[in-house]
């Protein structure tokens, strides 16, 4: 793929998929009131450079991307932001690093000063060797966010429970971990996720731990409205080509779903007709 | 001179001083700053009229990048 120069549109991948297949891949996801075409959202952190990241944006065709809030020395601010706005994507500030209901909050309240926008990525996290969220202090710092009038999307365990009380508390999306964030492990409970996805009414965004391409496909495939990842594109080998593999393979992962999977079989069966075997 | 904590570390500051002018010192240029203080947001808008006081715990934030 062409796509080395940053400024070049992002490559498209409408001249490999019929017209049909293409509109269905990219029926609008809509999230909270918000229409958007692609369902792969990307977190900034980890690549090695702006420029990199950049490509990679372009290449995901990304519409959604998070930020994150740090003391102003470690902070990369002014280029980073001046990428993001080149790249057109809207901004969703996460809350990074906080382990209580109480940071959390105070965090989302900054990052809706700073970034001047309502919503949040609420991530409240157990420990620091799993980053696995807490799911009390998560619901608890839902629930007040959302009294607060902020748009809040919960990373959460793939406990379907967890994620019914988060819906209920009146997060706008459910985000469920398919393994601990960076791992690259894939989705190691897809019948959780499946689970999840049929407790909630609101979209379901698989969140965390995504590896390569076939993860996320599957992430669709179970059912996920979208699928968010950072680490498997902007630490691969080649961040702007995963990015354009993950954008396909979550477009194949929703096609499978809408299309409809074979059952699984104990034996086979075979496609090519018995009638007219010839008796050789 | 009074004493504060600004991001962690001690900072002394001249007497009067609001947030604005700490900002205006540690911003460094960035424009999309948030500044916590004692544990609440200081809103933009009040940061030339909250004076700093000894002993406050001061958090002045700016965009980076993060998953």
């Amino acid at each position: 793929m062409p796509t080395t120069d940053p400024t070049t549109p992002a490559p498209d991948t409408a001249d490999l998929a019929p017209a049909l297949g293409r509109e269905e891949a990219t029926d609008p996801f809509a999230l909270a009131g918000e229409n958007f075409t692609s369902r792969l959202l990307l977190g900034t952190g980890g690549a090695p450079s702006l420029e990199s990241l950049e490509r990679a944006i372009r290449a995901s065709g990304t519409q959604l991307v998070t930020v994150a809030l740090r003391r102003v020395e470690a902070s990369s601010s002014g280029a980073m932001l001046e990428v993001l706005e080149r790249c057109g994507v809207r901004l969703l500030p996460n809350t990074a690093g906080c382990h209580t209901a109480r940071e959390a909050v105070l965090t989302a309240r900054l990052a809706r000063e700073a970034f001047g926008t309502s919503w949040v990525k609420l991530e409240v996290i157990g420990d620091e060797h799993t980053l696995l969220p807490d799911g009390v202090e998560l619901l608890d710092a839902a629930e007040q966010l959302v009294a607060e009038g902020f748009t809040v999307l919960a990373y959460t365990t793939d406990d379907p429970i967890l994620g019914r009380r988060l819906a209920d508390a009146g997060c706008a999306a459910v985000m469920p971990l398919g393994s601990p964030i960076g791992s690259g492990l894939g989705i190691r409970n897809p019948h959780n996720i499946a689970l999840l996805r049929d407790a909630v009414s609101v979209p379901v965004v698989l969140d965390a731990g995504i590896g390569t391409a076939s993860d996320a496909a599957l992430a669709m495939e179970l059912g996920c409205d979208a699928v968010l990842l950072a680490s498997a594109v902007t630490r691969a080998r080649d961040p702007e080509r995963m990015a354009l593999a993950m954008r396909q393979a979550v477009e194949a992962g929703r096609l499978a779903a809408g299309a409809g999977r074979i059952p699984r079989r104990w034996h086979a069966e075979a496609s090519t007709p018995m009638q007219g075997l010839p008796d050789l | 001179m009074i004493t504060v904590t600004v991001n962690g570390a001690p900072a002394e500051l001249a007497e009067g001083s609001t947030v604005a002018d700490l900002v205006a010192e540690r911003s460094g240029g960035h424009d999309r700053v948030a500044v916590a203080r004692n544990g609440d947001v200081v809103p933009r808008s009040t940061w030339p009229t909250t004076p700093l006081t000894a002993g406050d715990v001061v958090e002045v934030l700016a965009p980076t990048a993060g998953g």
